[in-house]
């Protein structure tokens, strides 16, 4: 629970503009995290065991990262009233590439051409969807396509070594935080500047809410697409950098593995942020990464069956999603 | 949208009469084509029923994707619908293994639309995204399948039950084949039918269809119902060829997703027709065949997939556009885009 206050207080300051505090998602789902935390306390505390240990909640934190800088990214999109499902092909691809490169070329090399290659990717979604008109659902599918196949066919097992300085970004700490939880908050921060304070963020939540009206009312709406796009394949390329440093190798299934597509989704809407665009925010969506990790790590102390939590975390979105589209209901905004 | 007003000439009438799937039925046709070519025996009667055969599930995917996406949602649980309906099937015979095939293959269809039934309530009492909704049935009935198996499902399915799948009628058309048309037909029939109308209409503008007397909450239920049922049925088709396994599903929701969205069906809703979704699936199936045949490596197919995929619906947009705004010009006081 260290960086619950991190994060929300301005932006809801400025959604209250329009709402009321508590009608904010953003707000509730870090209210839903603080309950979800104390109650895994309790039934741990129940069972003899001590959740809230300083390892336990660092080791929260940590499995905040890759998760999170995927959601922060697919935001973006989102809010755009886009989506991007290609996430999880671009993280073992990106981990491969980081790999390979750094075995025979500088940390530096390695990095620059993970960025390029997601800030490729996302161009390239993004002009599909605008361009050719094809729906975004398709156009990062079929995308995702692309990159297994570039990855199967290049790649049978994990490949490449990762220098061991660059391992330093998935294991060091300062003091009790880990580096990498710095890397997911100074990327949110700068998402959470850039849809908030930005002319271009502006854009983001008008294309969302109205595309027909944003165009009218003077936005290049197809450019700001296209650059939430490739926002999202940056961010996207960063988690794939940081879960290459913590794998140590290149691996084809870090992305697929996790399903960090439709668990970035998942995120993303848990955390407030309209599937159809135009509401919600980077906030919110950190908030619903903190509830899905803080639910996994009381699963693990009670030693739940990993396939039940499968069944449980199903549950729970749908539970807390059914929840916002109560309370919208009955303040019709 | 589509109907005009004055008498069309005949190949507008064609046009319409192929509307927006006219896009998949080229495909189609150049996919049939360059098979035929390919592989010289392709159109041989018992290699192309078995095309057919290898294609029913999808197809049967496919037409119950349909009626959800048409009345303007997502189904992303069918794959996983699939999996859970083998691995339960093979349970079941674990522990009695002389139950009769049919009786299981109707429990499947029950269980499958049970699971749609609870998909399509929430989805409408609830006002859940059924994006969210099917997603996290996914979740839970994988997560389910693999805890009541303990990680890896065993035991076997009987050869009555796989006869569906695998089997022949009279000695030479599969079971699957037929499975196959009867599940086509009904999907025509029910499109022609008035719930047909009705979902088309919730898909295309819910609140016109609400307020002139569709219940939409039920017709959107009952495609969801009926979606769950179709997935189920694929998945006794699946077990049948396949056997045993959890991967059984994997990736059905997006291919038939693909399918529909192939066949020229707007996601959204309210437009297309359910003979283009499945002509859609033919077109995958067809596609996966023609790769295979032409020794494109199993890794590179999913890039060709993808690109053809993309192109396809590329080009099918494009399309759409141009046709439009043709007929905004001929209009008065259109406005140019």
């Amino acid at each position: 629970m260290t960086g619950t206050t991190l994060a929300p207080t301005p932006a809801v300051t400025s959604a209250s503009r329009r709402r009321s505090r508590l009608a904010d998602p953003a707000v509730g789902v870090w209210l839903a995290a603080g309950v979800v935390t104390a109650l895994g306390w309790l039934v741990v505390a129940a069972r003899g065991g001590d959740f809230l240990t300083q390892a336990n909640v660092v080791g929260i934190l940590q499995n905040c990262v890759a998760l999170g800088l995927v959601a922060v990214g697919q935001t973006a999109v989102i809010l755009t009233g886009s989506l991007d499902l290609s996430v999880a092909y671009l993280i073992s691809l990106g981990t491969l590439v980081a790999a390979t490169t750094m075995e025979d070329g500088s940390v530096l090399t390695a990095v620059l051409a993970v960025l390029a290659l997601s800030a490729a990717v996302g161009l390239a979604n993004g002009l599909i969807v605008t361009g050719l008109k094809v729906n975004a659902f398709i156009a990062t599918l079929g995308t995702a396509f692309i990159l297994r196949g570039w990855i199967e066919d290049n790649y049978t097992g994990p490949a490449g070594k990762v220098s061991a300085s660059f391992q330093h970004l998935g294991y060091d700490r300062v003091g009790p935080v880990p580096v990498s939880v710095f890397l997911l908050l100074a990327v949110a921060a700068a998402l959470w500047l850039i849809t908030r304070r930005t002319r271009f963020g502006h854009h983001l939540y008008a294309t969302g809410g109205d595309e027909h009206a944003a165009r009218l009312s003077g936005v290049r709406t197809r450019r700001t697409v296209i650059a939430a796009h490739v926002l999202c394949s940056l961010c996207v390329g960063a988690a794939a950098l940081f879960l290459a440093a913590r794998l140590g190798a290149g691996a084809p299934w870090a992305g697929t593995e996790a399903r960090y597509d439709l668990e970035s989704i998942a995120a993303v809407v848990l955390g407030g942020t309209v599937l159809a665009g135009g509401r919600g925010g980077v906030a919110g969506t950190l908030g619903g990464v903190l509830v899905l990790a803080v639910l996994d790590s009381v699963f693990n102390q009670l030693g739940v069956d990993p396939f039940f939590k499968n069944v449980v975390r199903g549950v729970v979105i749908i539970a807390a999603v059914a929840l916002y589209a109560r309370r919208g209901s009955r303040r019709p905004a | 949208m589509t109907t005009a007003t004055a008498t069309p000439a005949p190949h507008k009438r064609l046009a319409r009469m192929l509307g927006t799937g006219a896009p998949v039925y080229a495909l189609l046709a150049a996919l049939l084509i360059v098979l035929a070519v390919t592989d010289i025996g392709f159109y041989e009667p018992d290699r192309f029923l078995a095309f057919v055969k290898r294609a029913a599930p999808l197809v049967i995917l496919a037409a119950g994707q349909y009626l959800v996406i048409v009345c303007g949602e997502f189904d992303l649980s069918v794959g996983a619908i699939v999996t859970a309906g083998v691995v339960a099937a093979a349970e079941v015979y674990g522990s009695y293994p002389d139950a009769p095939w049919l009786l299981v293959a109707a429990g499947l269809l029950l269980a499958g639309a049970l699971a749609g039934l609870v998909s399509g309530l929430i989805t409408t009492r609830l006002r859940v995204p059924s994006f969210i909704t099917t997603l996290g049935m996914m979740l839970i009935l994988e997560g389910a399948v693999f805890y009541w198996t303990g990680g890896s499902p065993h035991g076997q399915l009987p050869q009555d039950f796989r006869q569906l799948g695998r089997g022949t009628a009279m000695g030479w058309l599969p079971w699957a084949v037929l499975a196959c048309l009867v599940a086509g037909a009904v999907a025509v029939l029910l499109m022609r039918s008035d719930f047909g109308r009705t979902l088309i209409a919730t898909g295309d503008n819910e609140r016109a269809a609400a307020l002139a007397g569709v219940r939409v909450h039920r017709a959107r239920v009952i495609a969801f119902v009926l979606s769950g049922a179709a997935a189920a049925l694929a998945a006794v088709l699946v077990g049948g060829f396949s056997g045993v396994s959890a991967q059984a599903g994997r990736g059905y929701e997006f291919e038939a997703i693909t399918a529909v969205v192939l066949g020229g069906v707007v996601l959204g809703g309210g437009r297309g027709s359910v003979v283009a979704a499945m002509a859609g699936a033919f077109s995958l199936q067809a596609l996966f065949t023609l790769l295979n045949l032409r020794g494109v490596s199993g890794a590179l197919e999913s890039t060709v997939q993808g690109v053809i995929v993309i192109a396809a619906v590329g080009i099918g947009a494009a399309d759409f556009s141009r046709l439009r705004r043709r007929r905004r010009t001929h209009s008065p006081g259109g406005t140019p885009s």
